[in-house]
């Protein structure tokens, strides 16, 4: 997968690959952050991770969407009101001006592992 | 701008209403200034199905029209006013109220009135008629004071009134001066078999009995004597032993008249004075009245062009009919007795089934003459289509009436056989051209065709045939209507239950490998995790199943605005021991939630975190609680009534029966929510009619009415069998609810459902009663199979603590969201509003 490594990013150890529901996400916390995370071992990347804050229902719920794709993008659909996010962008495909944050993730040794930056931080 | 010419239309039921519309659609309603007499105290409304009142539809169901029409046209129409004489020298309608309305054009559209014999007696209290609204609601009220109901007349409207009898609860009889039933239609084998048939369901018939007075009775309010001796006592006579047409206008303006009254109209349907008009039912034509809407609508369609300058002429009516009798096929077509000179018929007679069949050819056995049906009536269509366009019959005629049982198909008609001038739909009079035209036109679906030429609003009988067209005419120009569920699955929501069902296909991943593409989404996943469930029944958080589940099942509770859940525990049938309800009382309590009543008679429990739902399950399974699915598209509630044990009024356990199926269909997976609904009496206390499923206990067993509900678009239940005795309701619900899981599309209501199969109601009927499609005995199988499989959800859940780790909010922490905010009002939580959370502490 493409993963763009700056400076100020640091890899942080969120859980174990088992720890993970296939095909379905589950929420995390990325210091201070709510993540959604989201295992596809189908997918090269197999761990994709975004905001859990659902901006349009305005909670925190969407790790608890149902994933799947619509034509070549991965989304997850908001339980809340099913707008879809696309999973390696963060891009709401309903409305272009919402968005949420998008997280780089990987395995390492059957951990997973989520990168954060210091922008994310410090807004955090 | 030019003088209006003035046209006044005397009546306002379905014939004049329809003038109207067919004025309104060639534009001479532009042409003229209307004035409209209408002497009901509504405007038209659909005669033809006015026993549907009984099963449910009000007199806004059953409107012709909401005034709109009249409105938008500047038309003036003075609903409950009469027109009492007509001034034919200086052209004026005089009113019951003195006003006088001049006219240029006149049109009467005054319908018939019931005949009452006029024996001694005929007008004493509770003797009754059966043609408007008016009638029906005094039917009830004297029923409401009634055990026993006579109807006089055993013919068409007789019968139609006789169900109506029938189902108001009363013990019903049916008395006909001819020796048998519905004479004028059907003939001597036929009408045999109608007859067993309504007896069978426990209505009396008494042919060829004339009544010569009706007094007190001894044993009820009534006592008809016969002229042979007999007499029978009843509490309420309905008279429905034909019609008069309605011509007291025309005759005391000295109009001609036919001997035995109707108002004389030639081809254009003039009456003697060439400036008024007559049609519907009080028009002779030709020595004949015309007792049927299709006929007065042509006639409608011949003044219409005749006042918009056209010439068209009325040559007569087909008096074709297809009826439901007391839930019994009949139909008449043409030449049903073989009156025809030369003329020769096949019979089919099947008295085990009560089927009976036959049709009348020419003497070269080249062309259809007539037909009588009772019992099933499925060949109607084809059969009218060979009589009305004179098609070649088959080699063997007899093959259109006699049972297919090779599993070869029928020897129908296909619509392709059909001349450009087949009437497709003769209440509306639209032939296969215009239907194919407004096909060419982009009315490709069955919904819009019906808007855009009307066909099949009318009496229902084209409906399969019109059906069938559409089908043909899409696939002739390769046209296809896309009902894919959605990208990943090239299918319906039906085709995937038959391949999950005969494929055996146990998971999503496997389905989505043999049938599929791509990686799924919010729409397949779901419907297929529901179809696996209702097939296999799995638990529904199993590893491959969890992904599919909308939030609400993943989690086994609702999720609220904010995030927090729901919880809804079983109280089946709303009864509940005071101990459950301290339990329940002592959790909400421990974990501060918001606590209500729902519509559905149990106890919601709001605002709890997700992780907090497994500890508070254990509590409530403790208790002896289970998961009450209200996140399923499932059997929700079986709402109950307190019902004979307690009330006044029951005639049966209704809470019992409600406990008994709500425990016996919990945990079903189906295409959408299912609710129930069990009254002890027909004071209804549970709502059962607005339900999917509505059970109502009668004296004799229990009324079964499916397919209501309430919601966004709310319907009523339609009456589905009566007086069932508790193994067949039972059987009955299996298989229509099985139906419907294997059938129905995603997030189709039961209402929905229903109204879009081919054949409705009856279809269902012939299905789930009859078995008309043999899979009555799989069916029952596949339901026990759910039922023997059943396990709390929630009880699996918190025994297995790989499902308890997926309740806690995040994977790597034990704390909650703190996103989630509370405030207090009324002495509980609700969720803090954005404003409130910025001064508030997280909870
Ligand atoms: C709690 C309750 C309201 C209440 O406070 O009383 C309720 C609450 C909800 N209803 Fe309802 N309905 C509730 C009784 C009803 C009723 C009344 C009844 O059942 O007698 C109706 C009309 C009857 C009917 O369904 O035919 C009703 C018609 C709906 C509809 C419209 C359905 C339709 O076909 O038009 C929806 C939307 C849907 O299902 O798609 C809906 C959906 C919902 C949802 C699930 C909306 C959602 O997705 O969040 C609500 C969530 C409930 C929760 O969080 O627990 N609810 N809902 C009632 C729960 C009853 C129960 O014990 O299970
Ligand atoms: C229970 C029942 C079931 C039926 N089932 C079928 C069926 O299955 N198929 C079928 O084809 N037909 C059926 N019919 C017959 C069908 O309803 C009639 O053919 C049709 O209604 C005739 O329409 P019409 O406009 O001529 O008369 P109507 O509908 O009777 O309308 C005449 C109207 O004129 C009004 N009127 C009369 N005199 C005056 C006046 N002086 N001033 C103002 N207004 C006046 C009357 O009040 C009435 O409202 C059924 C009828 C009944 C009663
Ligand atoms: S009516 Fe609307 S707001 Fe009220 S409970 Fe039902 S879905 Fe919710
Ligand atoms: S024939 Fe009556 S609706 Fe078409």
């Amino acid at each position: 997968m493409l993963t763009i490594h700056t400076s100020d990013q640091r890899w942080v150890d969120i859980c174990a690959v088992e720890d993970l529901t296939p095909e379905a996400g589950c929420g995390a916390l990325l210091e201070d952050q709510q993540v959604a995370l989201f295992y596809l071992p189908n997918q090269p990347e197999q761990c994709f991770a975004i905001g859990n804050f659902d901006p349009l229902g305005g909670a925190n719920v969407l790790s608890r969407g149902i994933v799947g794709n619509l034509g070549d993008r991965l989304v997850v659909a908001s339980p809340l009101y099913k707008q879809h996010f696309d999973l390696r962008t963060g891009a709401c495909l309903e409305d272009e001006s919402v968005s949420v944050p998008c997280f780089s993730s990987r395995i390492v040794s059957g951990r997973v592992e989520l990168a954060t930056t210091l922008a994310d931080n410090s807004s955090g | 701008m030019a003088e209006k010419q003035r046209l006044v239309v005397i009546g306002n039921g379905m014939v004049g209403h329809n003038l109207i519309e067919k004025l309104v659609e060639n534009e001479a309603a532009q042409q003229y200034e209307i004035t409209i007499f209408c002497e009901e105290s509504r405007l038209a409304y659909d005669r033809v199905h006015l026993s549907e009142f009984f099963a449910g539809k009000s007199a806004e169901d059953l409107a012709l029209t909401n005034g709109d029409l009249y409105r938008q046209n500047g038309i003036t129409v003075r609903v409950g006013c009469a027109a009492t004489e007509i001034d034919r020298e200086q052209k004026i309608v005089v009113a019951d109220n003195g006003d006088q309305t001049p006219y240029d054009m006149l049109v009467l559209a005054t319908g018939s009135f019931p005949f009452v014999p006029p024996m001694p007696g005929h007008d004493r209290a509770r003797c009754l008629v059966y043609r408007t609204i008016e009638d029906l609601e005094a039917l009830t009220e004297a029923a409401a004071k009634s055990k026993v109901g006579a109807v006089v007349g055993g013919g068409l409207l007789g019968l139609g009134a006789a169900k109506a009898v029938k189902d108001l609860g009363l013990e019903t009889h049916v008395i006909e001066f001819a020796p048998r039933l519905m004479a004028v239609q059907i003939d001597d084998g036929g009408s045999a078999i109608l007859r067993s048939k309504i007896e069978a369901l426990g209505v009396q018939v008494h042919t060829g009995k004339n009544t010569t007075e009706i007094v007190d009775g001894e044993s009820a309010f009534h006592r008809m004597n016969f002229a042979d001796g007999g007499h029978l006592e009843t509490d309420l006579v309905l008279f429905s032993a034909g019609i008069r047409p309605q011509d007291a206008l025309a005759r005391s303006s000295g109009l001609e008249l036919g001997e035995r009254g109707g108002i004389v109209v030639n081809n254009q349907c003039q009456t003697s004075d060439p400036a008024i008009y007559a049609i519907g039912e009080c028009a002779l034509w030709s020595g004949r009245i015309f007792g049927l809407v299709a006929p007065g609508y042509q006639m409608a369609g011949v003044v219409a062009s005749h006042l918009a300058g056209d010439v068209a002429a009325f040559t007569g009516a087909d008096m074709s009919t297809k009826l439901k009798l007391m839930g019994v096929d009949v139909a008449s077509i043409g030449d049903a007795h073989g009156n025809t000179e030369g003329s020769r018929s096949y019979i089919y007679s099947d008295q085990v089934d009560e089927v009976y069949k036959k049709i009348v050819v020419d003497a070269k056995g080249d062309k259809l003459l007539g037909a009588v049906l009772v019992g099933d009536a499925k060949e109607y269509g084809s059969l009218l289509q060979y009589m009305l366009n004179e098609i070649q019959l088959p080699e063997h005629p007899d093959d259109l009436i006699l049972p297919q049982r090779d599993g070869s198909a029928a020897v129908g008609l296909g619509p392709d056989m059909l001349p450009e001038t087949a009437m497709i739909c003769s209440c509306h009079d639209v032939t296969k051209g215009a239907i194919v035209a407004a096909i060419d036109d982009g009315a490709t679906d069955l919904p819009a065709l019906k808007t855009c030429t009307r066909a099949s609003t009318g009496c229902g009988g084209c409906a399969p045939l019109l059906k069938s067209l559409l089908d043909e005419e899409l696939d002739k120009r390769g046209l296809e209507v896309n009902t894919d569920i959605c990208e990943h699955f090239a299918y319906t929501r039906q085709d995937l239950y038959s391949l999950v069902r005969v494929g055996q296909i146990k998971t999503f991943g496997e389905l989505l490998a043999k049938h599929g593409s791509g990686n799924g989404c919010e729409l397949c996943k779901p419907a297929v995790g529901s179809i696996l469930a209702s097939c296999w029944n799995d638990y529904v958080l199993q590893k491959p199943h969890f992904g599919l589940q909308d939030t609400n099942d993943r989690y086994l509770a609702n999720m609220q605005k904010d995030g927090t859940y729901s919880i809804v525990p079983r109280v089946p049938g709303g009864e509940i021991t005071p101990d459950k309800l301290i339990a329940l009382g002592q959790v909400a309590k421990e974990y501060d939630l918001y606590t209500k009543i729902t519509g559905g008679q149990r106890v919601d429990l709001f605002g709890a975190r997700m992780d907090q739902l497994p500890a508070i399950w254990s509590k409530l399974i403790d208790a002896g609680f289970e998961t009450g699915h209200a996140y399923g598209k499932s059997l929700r509630t079986v709402k109950s009534c307190v019902g004979s044990t307690w009330c006044r009024y029951g005639v049966d356990d209704s809470a019992g029966l409600a406990v008994e199926l709500e425990h016996r269909y919990k945990g079903l997976r189906s295409p959408h929510k299912l609710k129930f609904g069990v009254s002890g009496c027909t004071r209804e206390c549970a709502e059962a009619q607005s339900k999917d499923i509505g059970i109502i206990a009668t004296e004799n067993g229990w009324n079964l009415y499916v397919c209501g509900n309430g919601g966004m678009r709310p319907r009523h239940g339609d009456l589905f069998a009566t007086d069932l005795d508790k193994a067949t309701l039972i059987q009955y619900i299996d298989r229509l609810l099985m139906f419907y899981v294997s059938n129905a599309d995603r997030l189709q209501r039961t209402s929905v459902w229903m109204e879009n199969l081919e054949g409705g109601l009856d279809y269902l009927r012939s299905v789930v009663i009859d078995d008309r499609l043999g899979i009555n005995a799989e069916l029952e199988l596949q339901m026990q199979a759910v039922i023997d499989s059943y396990a709390c959800e929630w009880k699996a859940a918190v025994e297995d603590p790989e499902s308890v780790k997926r309740f806690s909010h995040f994977v790597n922490s034990d704390k909650g969201d703190s996103n989630v905010v509370f405030v207090r009002e009324r002495d509980q939580i609700r969720p803090a509003v954005d404003a409130e959370k910025e001064s508030a502490e997280p909870a």
